[in-house]
């Protein structure tokens, strides 16, 4: 078993005549936490939808631990353990967040994340567990989306947007959730966040796409903020920058 | 006046059931199936044929063509419905309208233009009745409907609510790309809730046999009643579609007292007053105005005295 978990191979992916995503290489190792940044437009929900398998690409490989899921369903790809909290959290609305975790307990990959396990790994959620998802705050529903997705019992999760439109203090919640799974080393995460700070102090690489390209990749520890804001609003050339530690 | 309301009221049992079909495929797959009401006809001549041919119990009959209707449910989906689903929502009205263009010309090739009722295969239960004080007479075989249409729905409700299947379905409804990135794959459910759908058609067609007469080409006033019920009761409830079929029954029941036409008269205009008060509220709500006119919730009165 290779430490890759996720290996992507020249994937390209288009709205129409737009192309959002141009032939993009990029891997996830086992465990490991990586930002997604970009500006608006940049192709990274995108990037996240292709790779969940619920936008089609139009050229590339995605390849989950040695195997070539690109022609999977989305519903094959979680079962094969990739899960993905999408913009908007989009939860079952009229379903309590219990019926939430369990559609995807048991739809899901089977593994050891069961409800009391996520009821663990979250303290939001206990309180709001038999509440109405259309009820929650921005915050618990990030929370309720992220549970979600864990009890597919995945290998590499997706977050698109964790922070958009939350307060401080359910982004404070939200991280914090994040951070017990780190912990837990269980499970790679694809981030996408549009706080600079925060996804360089949180994750261990980080990826800057522009234009459907990433144009700055590298750990984040190595990578000054100067960089990163350069290549985020395009000021360097586009060719790509590999940042050494 | 009282034995029209409760005749009404067991006619709604009949509406519901044969509605709930209609209401899930919509809440599920997003079909409109226009030819919900022609598959109905389908179910009461299959227990008409069964019943005829074989000199089945009604009941029985029944038993065997609900499974049938299932499958043909889930092969309607998978080499039908489900191709059409992928071109937009014109394609799938078409589609279904022709499907019930096809089975009614089918049936008439089969079994001819002549109504036909299963009224005399259930013998005595056809007009047996019980006396209530007041001397108000309720029939015994729409009381069982009745019964039946509840034990149906509260079945289904049962089986959305505390079932992998019910809630995959009801996930899939919510939102389908959600329920896919939950494992849901919306082929097994969408076929799922194809059979369920075209089963109660089927039942709901069996046990209209058993209490009147069936054509035919009778699926298109089957699909109008279908509509109005699930109409007066909201999409996306199934006590709300009983709550609908029970007050189509009712109108009607009270429409056939002032005269012969206005049973269906009085449906009709149940429905487009619903239909035309739901448009009011939605014009409102969007203009960001109470429901009526001068209405206030109670709170917001108490914060303007205060």
């Amino acid at each position: 078993m290779s430490d890759t978990l996720l290996e992507v191979q020249g994937l390209r992916a288009a709205h129409g005549q737009l192309v959002a995503v141009r032939d993009l290489d990029f891997s996830i190792a086992r465990g490991e936490v990586v930002a997604l940044i970009g500006a608006n437009g940049a192709g990274k929900t995108t990037l996240l939808r292709c790779l969940a398998g619920v936008h089609p690409t139009a050229a590339g490989r995605v390849m989950l631990d040695g195997t070539d899921i690109t022609a999977l369903l989305a519903h094959q790809r979680v079962r094969r353990g990739l899960a993905m909290v999408p913009e908007g959290r989009r939860l079952f609305d009229d379903m309590s967040v219990r019926e939430n975790l369990r559609v995807a307990g048991d739809h899901g990959r089977p593994g050891d994340w069961t409800i009391q396990k996520v009821l663990d790994a979250l303290p939001a959620l206990p309180p709001i567990i038999d509440r109405p998802a259309g009820a929650l705050s921005g915050g618990q529903r990030q929370a309720a989306a992220i549970g979600r997705a864990l009890m597919t019992n995945p290998d590499v999760l997706l977050l698109d947007e964790v922070s958009l439109g939350l307060s401080p203090l359910a982004v404070e919640e939200v991280y914090r959730n994040l951070a017990h799974l780190r912990e837990a080393g269980r499970t790679s995460l694809l981030l996408v966040e549009q706080d600079l700070s925060r996804a360089m102090a949180f994750a261990d690489r980080v990826l800057c796409l522009r234009e459907g390209r990433i144009v700055l990749q590298g750990p984040a520890q190595s990578l000054t903020r100067e960089a990163v804001t350069a290549a985020y609003f395009g000021v360097e050339a586009d060719s790509p920058t590999e940042a050494h530690s | 006046m009282i034995e029209a309301l409760i005749q009404g009221l067991l006619l709604g049992g009949f509406y519901a059931i044969l509605a709930a079909g209609l209401s899930l495929m919509f809440g599920v797959m997003r079909i409109i199936n226009l030819a919900h009401g022609d598959l109905a006809i389908v179910g009461a001549f299959g227990v008409i044929a069964l019943t005829e041919r074989f000199g089945l119990s009604p009941w029985l009959a029944l038993a065997l063509v609900l499974p049938v209707m299932a499958l043909i449910g889930i092969a309607l989906q998978r080499w039908l419905f489900a191709r059409t689903l992928r071109a937009g929502i014109l394609l799938p009205l078409l589609v279904t309208f022709g499907l019930g263009a096809v089975l009614q010309n089918a049936l008439y090739g089969v079994f001819g233009s002549e109504a036909r009722s299963l009224g005399n295969a259930l013998g005595d239960l056809a007009w047996a009745s019980w006396e209530l004080p007041g001397g108000i007479i309720v029939g015994q075989l729409p009381v069982i409907i009745f019964v039946i249409a509840v034990a149906v729905l509260a079945g289904l409700q049962l089986m959305l609510s505390f079932t992998r299947l019910g809630r995959a379905i009801r996930a899939a409804a919510s939102d389908p790309e959600a329920a896919a990135l939950c494992g849901v794959d919306a082929t097994r459910v969408h076929r799922a809730a194809a059979a369920i759908a075209v089963a109660l058609a089927g039942l709901a067609g069996a046990l209209l046999a058993m209490q009147a007469t069936v054509e035919p080409y009778g699926g298109p006033m089957l699909l109008i009643q279908a509509f109005e019920a699930v109409v007066i009761g909201g999409i996306g409830s199934l006590w709300g579609t009983l709550l609908g079929g029970v007050l189509l029954g009712v109108a009607q029941s009270l429409g056939a007292l002032w005269s012969p036409q206005g049973f269906q008269l009085a449906g009709h205009l149940l429905f487009l007053a619903v239909l035309g008060a739901r448009l009011w509220r939605q014009h409102r709500h969007q203009l960001g105005r109470p429901a009526l006119p001068g209405w206030r919730h109670p709170r917001a009165r108490k914060a303007v005295r205060a």
